[in-house]
């Protein structure tokens, strides 16, 4: 190759990629930066926003108990959600996979759908199914015996985690699923032929090597239901604040950006720690299954 | 393989009931002839999708949305598409961190990217404005524009191109008439998908609109934030339509398996 073309092709990459990271920093890095500055401002009632740094939203926060109780709140119900649907999606993941062709990309489609179909109609959905004291999941789990009397679901914490569970769990199918597919059938049909039982192989065969799958997705459903907004925001109501709905209100009922600033960078700085922290000691862990 | 025994058969059917009730009891409702929330136990009415035609905020917030999402999915992919075409073809430096910049609007909370835009386009005296609305929306899509487009590109048969070459193409001639082709259906993949995203967008969008520029599901949130009645849910349905057309639309161009395969890949 020529001096010239070398050059070209050394420069080529840069040149396609160059208007999308102009983009990128103009329109997200710089933002975000911004944001994060914001966080540091001052505000009042009656000056606004004041472009000074001071560390008095950040005190707050540190402070403030209802700040502490609120993302205890956050984590939990986003903790609880990723336990939920690893329990029930990590069983189902493993019955498509058995299924035969048709009904396997059927169902597949019937649970996978719902990923792409508004969080604001799934949401309506749980709404509707909730609704007050004599709501259909009420009706159905009265006349099944399963309880005594009505469990309150609008505007409580299980209410959110079970709407939550249904929104997350394709991401854990998905990610099970995956898992699924690097597994080699006739593991299974060898440790059958050596004599191991069903309940044997789901715990020794099964279980070790869909793991990497269960907790990629368990990431993935922390992250986003520790930042969920839609789902929240109308199960959970006006008074049971998280993380993206308490951000929400002061910026667009309060008007306190920069405390609305602080506690979106905090959301923002624990989320990316601990998903780069669980991702890197997932890898190290199963570092065979990921080469 | 062994077979699904019954045990298994009631769990499956269990767990597809409860993921599909929510969705069906919205449409189910939404054909209501009562004026009041219930099952249309006393036959179908269309009543409450006529009523959408009485407010016309739902009906501008529609085209606002179909606006929205055609127009910087579309934008997406003119910033995407060479993006992609670099990553796919080139070893070079940077290449890794370049490609994790790009798809890390997965990563960050929309609730995060609302604030970041609210407060940069405020800042830029854009605020509530439809242009801050398609710039916001292009990030947002971007990943799904690249990973679909890369799928395409790193599969495509080089072979063609060269021998394209080889008989005098290049430059602009080359990309329009030989690699836009066999690059086509992931492209165009890509879009769809860009565009259910941005059409379902709720949490970064709340943020940005404004009176005249609310997007349907940031008028169907605010609504439902006042009261639930089966006119939300008659519009609820209209959605849910729309995006099952779309569905089904990519899963017999492109599979959906492939669509949806990594897609809360977090940006490893």
């Amino acid at each position: 190759m020529s001096m010239a073309a070398e050059e070209r092709s050394a420069r080529a990459p840069w040149a396609l990629t160059a208007p999308a990271l102009m983009l990128f920093v103009g329109v997200l890095l710089i933002p975000l930066a911004m944001t994060v500055m914001l966080s540091f401002h001052d505000w009042g009632q009656y000056k606004g926003i004041e472009p000074v740094f001071i560390l008095k939203n950040w005190h707050e926060i540190a402070t403030d108990p209802y700040y502490a109780e609120m993302f205890w709140r956050t984590f939990r119900i986003a903790i609880l959600t990723t336990f939920l649907t690893a329990l029930l999606g990590a069983p189902e993941a493993y019955i498509l996979n058995r299924m035969s062709g048709r009904w396997k990309s059927f169902f597949l489609l019937v649970i996978l759908g719902p990923l792409l179909i508004s969080v604001v109609a799934r949401t309506l959905g749980w709404a509707l199914l909730f609704g007050g004291n004599n709501g259909l999941v009420n009706k159905l789990l009265m006349s099944l015996g399963t309880i005594r009397s009505p469990i309150p679901f609008m505007f409580t914490e299980t209410g959110m985690v079970v709407a939550l569970a249904h929104v997350m769990m394709p991401f854990m199918v998905l990610s099970v699923w995956a898992a699924l597919q690097r597994l080699d059938p006739q593991i299974e049909n060898a440790a059958m032929s050596l004599g191991a039982g069903p309940v044997t192989i789901i715990r020794r065969i099964i279980m070790p090597q869909i793991m990497p799958g269960v907790l990629s997705g368990a990431i993935i459903v922390f992250s986003l239901s520790a930042s969920a907004f839609a789902t929240p925001a109308i199960i959970g109501g006006r008074r049971l604040k998280v993380a993206a709905t308490l951000a929400y209100d002061e910026f667009l009922n309060t008007l306190n950006w920069p405390l609305g600033a602080a506690v979106a960078t905090l959301l923002l700085v624990a989320l990316v720690l601990i998903v780069v922290g669980s991702n890197a000691l997932i890898e190290r862990r199963y570092a065979e299954v990921f080469r | 393989m062994r077979r699904n025994g019954p045990l298994a058969l009631i769990f499956h059917t269990i767990f597809v009931i409860v993921m599909v009730a929510p969705i069906l009891v919205v449409c189910l409702v939404a054909f209501t002839p009562e004026g009041f929330l219930s099952l249309p136990t006393n036959g179908f009415s269309l009543r409450w999708f006529r009523t959408i035609l009485n407010y016309p905020e739902f009906i501008h917030a529609f085209w606002v949305s179909l606006g929205l999402g055609a127009l910087s999915s579309f934008v997406s992919l003119l910033f995407a598409v060479p993006a992609a075409l670099a990553i796919a073809r080139y070893r070079f430096r940077g290449r890794d961190a370049l490609a994790a910049l790009f798809l890390s609007p997965l990563m960050i909370p929309h609730v995060v990217l609302g604030i970041a835009f609210l407060r940069f386009f405020t800042s830029a005296g854009l605020g509530g404005s439809f242009a801050a609305l398609i710039i916001a929306h292009v990030i947002i899509v971007f990943p799904f524009a690249l990973r679909l487009t890369l799928a395409a590109a790193t599969g495509m048969d080089r072979t063609v191109e060269m021998a394209a070459v080889s008989l005098g193409a290049g430059g602009w001639t080359l990309f329009r008439r030989v690699t836009l082709p066999l690059i086509l259906p992931g492209v165009i993949s890509g879009w769809a998908l860009a565009f259910i995203q941005s059409f379902d967008d709720l949490t970064m969008t709340v943020f940005l609109a404004a009176p005249g520029t609310e997007t349907l599901p940031v008028r169907m949130f605010l609504y439902i934030q006042d009261n639930i009645d089966p006119l939300v849910t008659s519009v609820s349905a209209c959605v849910i339509a729309i995006t099952m057309t779309a569905l089904i639309l990519l899963d017999r161009f492109y599979g959906l398996d492939r669509v949806l395969a990594g897609k809360g890949d977090t940006g490893r």
